[in-house]
């Protein structure tokens, strides 16, 4: 698409969007900002368990509220000594206080895989990686075959079984067209390490709500980055790296 | 207007007449048959425009189980419609007879069973609307990196071959004149690697995921193959004993017997494919047990599968014993038995049974037991109803045709000259 093309189509949909949501919209089409690949830390031995940047992120990126609450991260519950086999991981954990002694929590969103394997099975390249690493779906183009969640290894994709609601009062109305403008029903979307801010030089969501700063955030390319100081002074790891899908995810501990 | 093209145009009419006069008129049976068929179909629509309106959020589907009924019902006639076509090699080698007879009706089953997966897939497809992005040229089909594109390609190329091969069979024949070999037996031959292919490219579809340890194993393409040549023949038994109840169609018993007894052979693959997964799996005993332990023996408490699978497996031992002993194979009573629970049994393990345990537990461990609701039951029940329709008027007219009783004019008039 030329420029002009795509001014036209942000037009036409801020224009259907105001006319169905009553809301102005802002729909971003921020290119890739040059020589930048995003990656992500997270601190386990600081993670309580809050799940704040779950909700955080329910709220910036415009997802469906109710029945089922449509969630791109999920915190799981595991018994302290076991790591890498999630099966006996709690989803649903309820407890009056977080944390709790006896367990630790891993939250897990999109990986943004180097490799993504949800990539490669689509079969109407709907969904891609953009230069700055962010896999990305264009849910325009979307058939809702649901391929790519039978394919990701970390549950990073979700469907929008139905219509996704919002509250009128609750539409985050600076979006990006790749990112969080409202989905409709039938289509998969998913965490894009909020595509709408890091691209304006922001932080997502979640790195900023989070109260005990277990979330980084920054450039791989840059050697001056928080994200690259982690992966230097920390003992880091990716999920599930037997895979091969070269996760830009790293989970680390406090050393 | 010319006289040639006012023949033409009776002669179109006449066919047409005649054609919806075969349709339309039959025994007490088959409008029963055929009413019974179009109230579920009816029943099946009615079931699915909800669903259309709201989403697939009116089926018991969810973000860990995002596969179900409708998949499970595609991946089982996908092995049904390859298998119709593998008949052929047999029927011709072992000259069971009527050879065209029976190249016609098992391309037209197959075209028949294709067509229902094709609607389970887009009944299962979000957006419908959008199905067109899948077509090459006019959409962007994601060729050669997904499997899914391929499978769109094969199922399509397949579902092509088997209707072109019966309707010029049965066009020369209503003409009255000899099928030109050069073109037909080239097209049939090669409809029989298009069969292979459209059921290995279905298992790889699954197979290459290596976020599903159940499906990433090698065996499931051999499994695959090994269970289709005993679900779809066996579903041919039963056609074929029908149709010669109520057409001039006469296939011997040894045919059938001989059926049975290759069925016996795919069989014991089967089974054995299936022992030396699970001694891989229980022998190893690592993580990626958790799936096969879900459907067997139930994980966490969680067993709902379990019932079904040991029914199915159970069934499927039984029709191998069946099939094995020449006593029981070639007696018209225990071969239908044993055809029966060979249907019903390899639809459980490769419909649900290989579907369903895929997504349990999620990656991330989570258990969410699957079971269609009340819609997805009914929308899948009106597919197979049309599916079997198609293949009744397909027969209906076919059959008449093959046999000469439904030809040209003058090719009639040929005849009775």
């Amino acid at each position: 698409m030329t420029k002009e093309e795509k001014e036209a189509l942000i037009a036409r949909l801020e224009e259907r969007y105001l006319k169905k949501y009553k809301k102005k919209f802002r729909v971003g089409i921020e290119e890739a900002i040059q020589n930048t690949l995003w990656g992500y830390g997270l601190d386990l031995s600081r993670c309580i368990g809050c799940r704040r940047c779950v909700y955080a992120c329910v709220e910036e990126n415009n997802c469906s509220r109710e029945k089922p609450q449509s969630q791109w991260i999920r915190v799981i519950r595991l018994k302290k000594g076991s790591l890498i086999n999630l099966e006996d991981s709690e989803h649903y954990y309820n407890p009056e206080l977080v944390p709790e002694k006896e367990f630790l929590y891993i939250p897990v969103q999109c990986q943004q895989c180097e490799n993504p394997p949800c990539v490669r099975v689509c079969p109407v390249h709907a969904t891609w990686k953009e230069p700055d690493g962010l896999v990305v779906v264009d849910y325009n183009w979307c058939i809702g075959c649901r391929y790519c969640i039978a394919a990701c290894p970390y549950r990073g994709r979700i469907f929008n079984w139905g219509e996704p609601n919002v509250p009128p009062e609750h539409w985050n109305t600076s979006v990006h067209y790749l990112g969080n403008r409202p989905r409709m029903r039938n289509v998969v979307d998913k965490c894009t390490f909020c595509i709408q801010r890091v691209r304006m030089g922001r932080y997502p969501a979640c790195v900023e709500v989070c109260p005990t700063g277990s979330r980084k955030f920054g450039n791989l390319l840059d050697p001056n980055s928080e994200i690259r100081y982690v992966i230097q002074n920390k003992r880091t790891f990716r999920l599930k790296e037997d895979l091969n899908t070269e996760p830009k995810f790293y989970y680390f501990f406090e050393a | 207007m010319s006289q040639s093209l006012r023949e033409t145009l009776k002669e179109t009419w006449r066919f047409y007449r005649k054609t919806l006069r075969l349709v339309l008129t039959g025994s007490k049976e088959y409008y029963l048959w055929c009413f019974l068929l179009l109230s579920i179909m009816i029943v099946g629509f009615l079931c699915y425009l909800p669903q259309l309106q709201k989403g697939l959020i009116t089926t018991n589907m969810k973000d860990q189980v995002v596969w179900g009924l409708y998949i499970s019902n595609f991946t089982y006639l996908v092995g049904v419609a390859a298998a119709a076509v593998l008949l052929v090699v047999p029927a011709y080698i072992y000259q069971f007879g009527p050879i065209k007879e029976i190249v016609v009706l098992g391309e037209l089953f197959a075209a028949s069973s294709i067509i229902m997966a094709l609607l389970f897939v887009i009944v299962d497809l979000g957006r419908v609307d959008r199905f067109w992005h899948m077509l090459p040229w006019i959409g962007k089909m994601n060729f050669p990196s997904s499997l899914l594109a391929w499978d769109v390609i094969v199922l399509n190329v397949y579902l092509l071959l088997n209707l072109i091969i019966p309707i010029y069979l049965l066009v020369k024949t209503y003409y009255g004149k000899e099928p030109n070999k050069k073109f037909i037996v080239p097209l049939i031959l090669f409809s029989i690697p298009m069969a292979v292919t459209i059921h290995t490219v279905t298992a790889f579809l699954y197979n290459g995921l290596p976020a599903r340890p159940f499906w990433n194993a090698s065996i499931l393409a051999p499994r695959f193959l090994a269970s289709a040549f005993c679900s779809g023949p066996a579903i041919i038994i039963i056609v074929f004993q029908i149709l010669r109840e109520y057409t001039f169609i006469k296939v011997e018993d040894r045919a059938l017997f001989k059926i049975a007894e290759l069925m016996a052979y795919a069989m014991f693959l089967n089974l054995f494919f299936l022992i030396s997964e699970m001694f891989k799996e229980y022998y190893s005993n690592t993580v990626h047990i958790a799936s096969l332990k879900y459907l067997y023996e139930g994980l966490h408490g969680h067993n709902l599968l379990v019932p079904w699978i040991w029914v199915g497996t159970l069934m499927n031992l039984i029709a191998f014993i069946l099939f094995l002993f020449p006593i029981t194979r070639q007696r018209l009573s225990t071969l239908n038995i044993g055809c029966i629970l060979i249907i019903a049994g390899v639809w459980i393990e490769k419909g649900p049974g290989l579907v369903i345990p895929g997504f349990v537990p999620d990656p991330l461990g989570e258990i969410y037991e699957y079971i269609p609701n009340f819609r997805e039951l009914f929308i899948s029940f009106g597919i197979w109803a049309t599916g079997f329709l198609i293949f009744t008027i397909l027969m209906k007219v076919a059959i008449p045709i093959a046999s000469g009783e439904f030809s040209h004019s003058r090719y009639e008039k040929e005849k009775m000259s």
